[in-house]
């Protein structure tokens, strides 16, 4: 808009230009985990990710059968076989010597030394003539240029989700983000009500509390809290860590569900008092409906949070395979399966896989979330 | 078994704020001799009815640790007897601490400001551009991805592999292809740590472009259509007219990202585990609760991250106490 009077197109192609610098700098990493993911092993060790869309190529050594077992064939001395040793591959350039491995286009013959002939074709045959007999029990090396097909797997999908153990903390994460997300939902809600819309003494110092609570720092919470925990019996627990969420989520949630219920029309919420509505049917049947906007918006933080907590679980939950959950077992296999890249990537993917569609399913909401969340 | 329990406890919520309600009414009824007295008790009652849940959570999830962690910082390692200002002594002359502190430092100057800094030039191109809302979605994204997520993602890209090999880490892949010799990137000082928060600095650019974006639009047309029409360069338009404007916006972006980086945990422990000159307060406290088993030690930690939030807690029950007059 601002720029009606002065469109200058050397502008807009630099402003064109300088997004998409940043989109690219800001996907590149996240996509070269999704292409490694669907790379085998071989794959991921033998090149780059960015290389994985084009044809991969690779040089080739072979040694030939020794000269002495050459057959004669027409009067020529002839040694017969392919470089791929049976494999299936292909051949793009062949050489003799280590120093221009490929020097020489396929089909095309070319002097071996010792009055010999090389011929290698596109499928790896290769043929070596010689008019004399050739002598030696060392073969000859031929250096080939191979080019394989780019290629890619689902197999470490499979691994990932069974052996690994990823499909089981799937579940694990799943339990324990659900109910993290709801409880806070229930319970901050009447609370924002109460703060938002009844008078009583002592609101405005319980609203500054809130907005104190929301930076306390989780570390300063987690000893305290395990200890408390043992105490009372929960332990490590889904119990206690559904408990420990829902406290370190509701500030933010009593914040954002108290700023949005206070802006609603004070008509709607007095008239219904003075038709003798209570304040738990005002609560149930105005505002709660009416806050959708805003509840959706925590929903989606707390779900987040929860899902890609690591924290939380390191100390509310235990290491066994029935309570680990998925940042937990990615950390795990960080560190004991450091260079298995297409493990990692792939558990990775599916640790984000989730947080990624709710984020593009729901980014209306968590947009508008981030704007009343932030202390203005 | 988990779905009994998810079920118990949601259930279980719902029924406190229901029966209670039925409690409160039958206890004081709306009706009878002394309804308006009735009906006035019940109304000075119920706020807290709805707020106990919250306000029971709240005190044992948030305000006990605080004080509990106060005491704890003065005990010994079990937490049994009173050591007075050992641990505090300890810790200022810890090599470690010192070393966390520095680096906590380096993370509190360098993340908030280069996170603002690209949110900011990300916002203004955005809005300018037709793909503008493709464009945000995408340097959004990274704030959905888990830290953890996040440092395997980049741990990728700083992979290492020994000169001959063909690099497979797109940095060391782009440094050889410059000319230089491929580097242990996480494992050289100093340089790991900002390659450690440029991990966050993607996490959190796109939390920092999104409001921002939205305060730019909400700045009013008169102030740009005025600078336009006296002649100046749509950069100074930007810089003069725009960024003045939205001087209160930015403050609130930087000290939100200043509170995400000082408890910056995961990224750390993930990548270096504080090994090679990168600890940081946070992964500092993890490691004397866990590892050390030192309850007095990891408590005086988390005081000392709590005493550098203190200042920005302040600033904002202030902000929050004026914007409610």
């Amino acid at each position: 808009m601002d720029n009606i009077v002065g469109t200058k197109s050397r502008l807009v192609w630099a402003v064109n230009l300088c997004a998409l610098a940043l989109v690219l700098l800001w996907t590149f990493p996240t996509f070269g985990l999704l292409v490694s993911s669907f790379r085998d092993r071989d794959q991921i060790t033998a090149s780059g990710w960015w290389k994985a869309m084009f044809p991969a190529e690779a040089s080739l050594q072979y040694r030939a059968p020794a000269p002495d077992s050459a057959k004669l064939v027409d009067g020529l001395y002839v040694l017969e076989g392919n470089v791929f040793e049976g494999g299936a591959g292909k051949v793009s350039a062949f050489g003799t010597s280590i120093r221009e491995p490929g020097a020489h286009e396929v089909g095309s013959s070319v002097d071996a030394g010792d009055g010999a002939t090389l011929t290698v074709l596109e499928n790896g045959d290769f043929t070596i003539t010689s008019a004399s007999a050739m002598e030696g029990s060392r073969g000859m090396r031929i250096f080939a240029t191979t080019v394989t097909p780019a290629r890619f797997t689902v197999e470490n999908y499979d691994r990932v989700l069974g052996a690994e153990g990823l499909g089981r903390a799937f579940l694990n994460t799943l339990t324990v983000s659900i109910p993290a997300t709801v409880i806070p939902i229930l319970v901050a809600a009447f609370a924002a009500y109460a703060l938002a819309w009844m008078e009583f003494p002592g609101r405005a110092l319980i609203v500054a509390g809130v907005v104190g609570l929301l930076v306390v720092p989780l570390q300063l919470a987690l000893i305290p809290l395990l200890k408390l925990h043992n105490d009372i019996g929960i332990g490590k627990n889904y119990i206690g860590i559904w408990l420990a969420h829902t406290g370190f989520g509701l500030p933010l949630a009593i914040y954002l569900l108290r700023n949005y219920m206070v802006g609603l029309p004070r008509e709607i919420i007095e008239s219904a008092r003075v038709d003798g509505a209570t304040d738990f049917k005002i609560f149930l049947r105005i505002i709660l409906p009416l806050s959708f906007p805003a509840l959706a918006s925590f929903a989606i933080f707390q779900f987040l949070w929860t899902w890609n907590d690591l924290l939380v679980a390191l100390v509310f939950l235990g290491n066994s395979a029935d309570q680990l959950v998925m940042t937990g077992q990615l950390k795990n296999l960080m560190g004991s399966r450091g260079g298995d890249w297409e493990i990692l990537a792939t558990s990775a993917f599916i640790t984000i896989a989730v947080p990624l569609v709710v984020f593009f399913a729901m980014q209306k909401y968590l947009v508008r979330g981030l704007l009343a969340g932030s202390v203005k | 078994m988990a779905a009994v329990t998810i079920l118990i406890g949601v259930f279980g919520c719902i029924c406190y704020f229901f029966l209670s309600n039925i409690a409160l009414d039958r206890l004081y009824p709306a009706s009878g001799p002394n309804a308006g007295a009735n009906i006035n008790r019940a109304n000075q009652i119920r706020p807290w009815l709805f707020m106990f849940p919250a306000l029971a959570l709240l005190t044992v999830y948030l305000v006990y640790p605080v004080f509990v962690s106060v005491y704890l910082s003065f005990m010994d390692a079990e937490g049994d007897s009173f050591v007075g200002m050992d641990n505090y002594i300890w810790l200022i002359n810890d090599d470690k601490f010192r070393e966390s502190m520095f680096n906590n430092l380096l993370w509190l100057v360098f993340v908030p400001a280069a996170s603002t800094f690209f949110g900011l030039v990300a916002a203004a191109v955005t809005d300018r551009i037709r793909w503008g809302n493709f464009a945000k979605a995408m340097i959004f994204m990274p704030m959905a991805i888990s830290f953890v997520g996040a440092a395997v993602i980049w741990k990728l890209v700083y992979e290492y592999r020994p000169d001959g090999q063909e690099q497979i880490g797109i940095l060391n892949a782009v440094w050889t292809a410059m000319g230089g010799q491929a580097q242990t990137w996480l494992t050289s000082p100093v340089v790991n740590s900002f390659l450690l928060m440029i991990v966050l600095v993607w996490i959190q650019t796109g939390f920092a472009m999104v409001i921002l974006s939205a305060a730019l639009r909400g700045i009013p047309e008169e102030t740009i259509e005025a600078s336009i029409l006296d002649g100046a360069s749509p950069l100074q338009i930007f810089m003069k007219i725009k960024v003045p404007q939205i001087w209160g916006t930015i403050l609130v972006v930087w000290t939100t990202i200043t509170i995400t980086v000082l408890k910056v945990f995961d990224i750390v422990l993930t990548m270096t585990n504080g090994q090679w000159g990168t600890q940081v307060l946070a992964n500092l406290m993890f490691d004397w609760m866990f590892r050390g088993n030192d309850t007095g030690r990891a408590s005086t930690a988390a005081i000392v991250i709590m005493l550098m939030v203190t200042p920005i807690m302040i600033w904002n029950i202030r902000n929050a106490a004026r914007e409610a007059r």
